[in-house]
């Protein structure tokens, strides 16, 4: 019983990690959505076992937040914004695919190595967690680095999120309050962001973050 | 007289493979319609479209060399063993000592490169572009394959397939490892045995043809072998699958005559869940551009690398 325990947990981290490829691979605008929602859920059964093996009910209230906001509000509302700005055809020109996930492959590598040396003493299934939750905020980062549209940088921003959230409840003892001013936290930088999407919008026409980068001089 | 009714058992489950290929992909093909709400064509109509294509005359180009007209033989001969090999009902049968993951995947890869040659034998354009597009995946499906082999194999310490299910059987328990490899091997099945989103099985004659491009200037018997040896390939795939990941149901070396009975019912539900879902997942996507596929077969790649990683993780407790 107790290595199924852990094995479950272990599977659904490693799932969290598997859609974090999957949100590196899509570049459509909806599909990308639909993972990210799918990354949610999956966030919160990982939560929601974690608070029945940890015996730990507050865990509940965090799964609980994760799906509705995360896997509901979220990826709603961000599928009106995009509808909105008219991007949802749009195929993202990411640079190759193929190069992005072998990098995304030596991140997840780098966890493994880092969090095994730098956690030997701890209990084993926190010890995984964290470190599939190192690889999916890594994965995040990349995600951020390596999409243009910013559409798709806040779903990468968010995915980091998650990872975060995974590292916190596989560790014993996050308190309820911090989970959710991070929840709400989270929730209000979508508010913000998606003022500013459009705002960025009014004043480039575009949402690549590339003319940014012009703007600023720093590419011609 | 323990040998020959080893022998007799080794020798059901190869006949069982030969008689079970072209009643799948008559399966595959009547879900198929059913889901398109068509009524498709009977369970049995690959044995007649075999039956007829071996009736007919064979018509072979001026310039063909003795390479394609052995090929298709060679071709089924191989597919033949490599299927006989993976379990299906019995697992520790008479020749299960040769039934090893890597000669499985050397097997297929010489039956690739004999239809490679032939595809190019004659000299025509379509069978060149065929080959060279059967070549570039296969440059990514093999190395995923092997991937997939190690990741099975580092878990269960072993190549060899009768005692991998063996092992899985013994040791149920959900794995990241092997759900990530669950995930890559059905990739590489899809590519391998071109199915929707790599390549159509249905369609004769499109640009984007690669499996049936090599063959279009077969006909007749050499035609009739190798569809025999594709369908032998898919049914191969299903029980790779079904043998490593689902090994419930399986008699063990050895066992009773009802254990025998019970493993051959499992494997043919097993075979029927198998093709449904194949054709579920084939009827809800859309067939993808050619130079998309090496992305698809890379994440393919890329899974087996991810659940050979992983596995030092599980090893670290």
């Amino acid at each position: 019983m107790d290595r199924f325990v852990l094995d479950f947990a272990h599977m659904l981290a490693g799932f969290m990690v598997l859609v974090s490829f999957m949100l590196l691979y899509q570049d459509r605008m909806f599909s990308l959505l639909n993972v990210f929602a799918l990354q949610a859920t999956v966030l919160s059964a990982s939560v929601a076992w974690q608070a029945h093996v940890q015996d730990a009910p507050h865990l509940y209230v965090t799964a609980v937040i994760a799906l509705v906001l995360k896997a509901i509000i979220i990826p709603v509302v961000l599928h009106r914004v995009v509808v909105r700005l008219g991007i949802h055809r749009n195929i993202e020109t990411v640079g190759s695919i193929g190069l992005t996930m072998l990098f995304g492959m030596g991140l997840v590598a780098l966890s493994m190595v880092v969090m095994l040396r730098a956690t030997a003493a701890a209990d084993p299934l926190a010890r995984e967690d964290l470190a599939f939750a190192l690889s999916v905020v890594l994965l995040g980062l990349l995600m951020m680095v390596t999409r243009r549209n910013a559409v798709s940088q806040i779903v990468g921003f968010m995915s980091l999120e998650n990872g975060i959230i995974l590292a916190a409840t596989g560790a014993k003892g996050m308190p309820l309050v911090v989970e959710i001013s991070v929840a709400f936290s989270v929730l209000v930088a979508l508010i913000v962001i998606g003022v500013f999407l459009f705002r960025i919008r009014e004043r480039f026409d575009s949402v690549d973050s590339h003319a940014l980068d012009e703007f600023r001089g720093e590419r011609k | 007289m323990a040998l020959i009714g080893e022998l007799i058992m080794q020798g059901a489950q190869m006949l069982l493979v030969l008689a079970a290929a072209p009643l799948l992909l008559g399966f595959t093909r009547k879900v198929k319609a059913w889901l398109l709400r068509r009524k498709g064509p009977p369970l049995v109509q690959p044995y007649r479209d075999l039956l007829r294509l071996i009736r007919k005359e064979t018509v072979l180009a001026e310039n063909a060399s003795w390479l394609f007209r052995s090929a298709p033989y060679l071709i089924f001969a191989a597919t033949w063993v490599a299927a006989a090999l993976v379990p299906t009902f019995a697992t520790g049968l008479q020749f299960s000592w040769t039934a090893d993951l890597i000669v499985i995947t050397a097997l297929l890869g010489s039956v690739r490169f004999f239809l490679a040659l032939a595809g190019m034998d004659v000299g025509t354009s379509f069978g060149g572009i065929g080959s060279s597009r059967e070549m570039m995946f296969a440059s990514l499906a093999e190395p995923a394959m092997i991937m997939i082999v190690f990741t099975v194999a580092l878990t269960a310490g072993t190549t060899q397939l009768s005692e991998v299910a063996d092992f899985v059987f013994a040791h149920a328990s959900l794995r990241v490892s092997l759900a990530l490899a669950l995930v890559a091997l059905i990739i590489v099945a899809l590519a391998e045995n071109t199915r929707i989103p790599v390549d159509n099985p249905a369609t004769h004659l499109e640009l984007t043809m690669v499996h049936e491009a090599m063959l279009l200037e077969y006909s007749g018997r050499h035609l009739a072998v190798i569809e025999f040896a594709a369908a032998l390939k898919l049914l191969l795939y299903v029980s790779l699958i079904a043998c490593i990941f689902t090994p419930w149901g399986l008699a063990q070396a050895g066992g009773t005559p009802a254990a025998y009975a019970m493993g051959f019912i499992t494997y043919l539900g097993k075979l029927a869940i198998g093709g449904f879902l194949l054709v579920l997942f084939e009827t809800s996507i859309a067939k993808m551009r050619v130079f998309r596929v090496p992305e698809f077969l890379g994440a393919a790649l890329m899974l087996g690398l991810l659940g050979t990683l992983l596995l030092f993780v599980s090893r670290s407790f």
